[in-house]
């Protein structure tokens, strides 16, 4: 059981209840938290910057809760930390990299309107591995984030910062990216809620780009009830990005009284912590018991899934990033001339796994190769993506472990590949495209802490209400 | 991989890297890309074709979507160096010999 069962961390549901009632105001609220991050920031780092603006955001939000404005503004008065790759007008917006040091956003990214116009309060950018890509928040130009539960270990990543923030309870909810599972690990290392919603429900406008075709934005929160608060802020059709999707492109997903849960048992065979999965099993029976079918599924495309992921991240990443030029904007270092001053640049702007998975696209895009890595995987992707529109005939929900393990610590997995191996049960759903939501299943003793642990459940496309109905009662029923 | 080859892939990816820097992605790079060449022993069918699922391509109307200048300062202001509405770089035409 969670370590917060005692003492409830304050939800967004909670908050609001509070200033529709008139117990107290957004600025009285904010300045409990701002204490909060005061005591635990130094020690965790889950922030870039602390926007300066954050108090007359607070009192302005305080006018409208006295007016009793809470009409079409759902989020009013709730402070929210957002990741450091999504544009804040006016603000910095890193990625965490050098290349973009000092780059300030020249517009809202889509999210962000969407969240402005509900009332939301933004705190600050949060800390993440470079330009999305890592798993521990390691990568970060600016320096690891440290998990709250254990200031050893890391918080996940990419959205690290952002899962740090919420578990830290210096804001309630907090916004990441989802690329291959950097919302769902995070969460999961630091025991909240996190969801990855379907490829195109949420714009990506604004959004610095990793892989395109496989990059969401995401909610992360204490309770699957605060999570689908936010996502029903940030989602919907933008005509900036043509990848959102109306209603009716997906057949509409319902929500049933129980439903029957596939588990792919092979999937989990290898490599998974023991203790992990003995939490996983008790999850299991709770849901058993709680009326739901469990049967067992076989997915084998889906277990072959990470190496698809990383040609196809690999591919995207060294194509979108061949933006950063050190011309028109962002870091430029010069040289003796033009092709000097790209050169150095990029090796200056770009840490090392940033530079790594560019030489890595490279390669698997060029001539000789494409068809036997890139096309290939793409190939696998179509596969995976019929395999899985076959188990949904049978099943309505598809549970994994968020993660294999727990949060590991600061510097144990130097090696790129094993940690890249860490990300085997979320990256199948960025390649498909489905909605998953990671929601704490307990936690596991290491070195006499306790370290939280998420179950993932997998849904079909656009069936984030499903997803949200299970979650939830995952959650009250644990 | 060998640290030629590594080399060539840094030129075309525009990053200058050292020997001793090419050398050590070398050693990462083979244990990385021989776990990702698994996907060529995955048995896919002989006519399976890639698709991008439920997305295709969607048009929109050749018209302005913002107001004009609505950010043309604040994304010059961003360029490294300008010279008024232009961006400053180096010359792209070599020297004649």
């Amino acid at each position: 059981m969670s370590p917060q069962t005692s003492n409830k961390p304050q939800t967004i549901v909670d908050r609001i209840r509070a200033y529709r009632q008139g117990d107290t105001l957004p600025s009285v609220v904010l300045a409990a938290y701002l204490e909060t991050t005061r005591s635990r920031e130094p020690e965790v780092h889950a922030y870039i910057d602390i926007f300066e603006d954050v108090a007359s955001q607070a009192e302005r939000a305080d006018d409208l809760v006295k007016e009793g404005r809470f009409e079409g503004m759902p989020l009013l008065g709730i402070p929210l930390a957002t990741k450091s790759n999504i544009l804040i007008k006016g603000k910095r917006a890193t990625a965490c990299s050098k290349m973009l040091e000092n780059y300030i956003a020249p517009y809202d990214a889509t999210v962000i309107e969407r969240l402005r116009k509900a009332g939301a309060i933004f705190v600050g950018s949060t800390n993440m591995d470079e330009f999305a890509m890592g798993s521990s928040t390691e990568k970060s130009y600016f320096g690891p984030t440290h998990n709250p539960h254990d200031l050893a270990r890391v918080p996940g990543g990419t959205s690290g910062g952002s899962a740090a923030a919420v578990a830290m309870e210096s804001v309630p909810g907090a916004i990441g990216t989802d690329t291959g599972g950097s919302v769902r690990q995070p969460a999961s290392f630091c025991g909240i809620v996190g969801l990855k919603p379907t490829y195109g429900a949420v714009s990506r406008y604004g959004v610095i780009a990793m892989g395109s075709s496989l990059d969401q934005v995401g909610p992360l929160a204490h309770t699957v009830a605060d999570a689908e608060i936010l996502y029903d802020v940030i989602r919907g059709v933008d005509p900036y990005d043509s990848t959102t999707y109306p209603d009716g492109v997906y057949p509409v997903v319902d929500t049933k009284d129980t439903y029957h849960i596939g588990v792919p048992r092979d999937f989990l065979r290898k490599g998974i912590d023991p203790d992990v999965l003995a939490r996983f099993e008790a999850s299991l029976e709770a849901l058993a018991k709680a009326g739901h079918t469990i049967v067992d599924i076989s997915l084998p495309y889906m277990e072959k899934g990470l190496a698809a992921y990383y040609i196809t991240v690999f591919a995207e990443i060294s194509s979108n990033l061949a933006r950063y030029d050190g011309m028109r904007y962002g870091l430029h270092v010069p040289g003796k001339d033009l092709l000097c001053d790209y050169l150095e640049t990029r090796r200056e702007g770009f840490g090392k796994e940033v530079r790594r998975r560019i030489l890595l696209g490279a390669y698997v895009l060029s001539s000789g190769y494409y068809d036997a890595y890139y096309r290939k995987a793409e190939i696998v992707r179509t596969l995976m993506r019929e395999e899985l529109a076959a188990a949904y005939r049978d099943v309505d929900i598809i549970v994994t472990p968020t993660v294999p393990t727990p949060a590991y610590k600061i510097g144990e997995k130097e090696d790129p590949l094993s940690m890249y191996l860490g990300d085997i049960y979320t990256v199948p759903v960025n390649l498909t495209g489905v909605p998953a939501l990671s929601v704490p299943m307990g936690t596991v003793d290491r070195d006499g802490k306790s370290l939280p642990v998420g179950i993932q459940f997998i849904g079909p496309h656009a069936g984030e209400a499903r997803l949200f109905d299970i979650g939830k009662r995952f959650q009250g029923e644990q | 991989m060998e640290i030629s080859e590594i080399q060539h892939l840094a030129a075309l990816a525009r990053i200058r890297l050292t020997d001793e820097e090419a050398g050590a992605f070398a050693a990462e790079c083979d244990s990385i890309l021989a776990y990702v060449a698994q996907v060529k022993e995955i048995s896919t069918g002989g006519s399976a074709a890639p698709s991008a699922g439920a997305h295709k391509n969607v048009l929109r109307e050749d018209v302005e979507t913002t107001e004009p200048e609505a950010y043309a300062e604040a994304l010059l202001a961003a360029a490294p160096d300008r010279d008024g509405r232009y961006l400053r770089v180096k010359k792209i035409l070599g020297e004649t010999p």
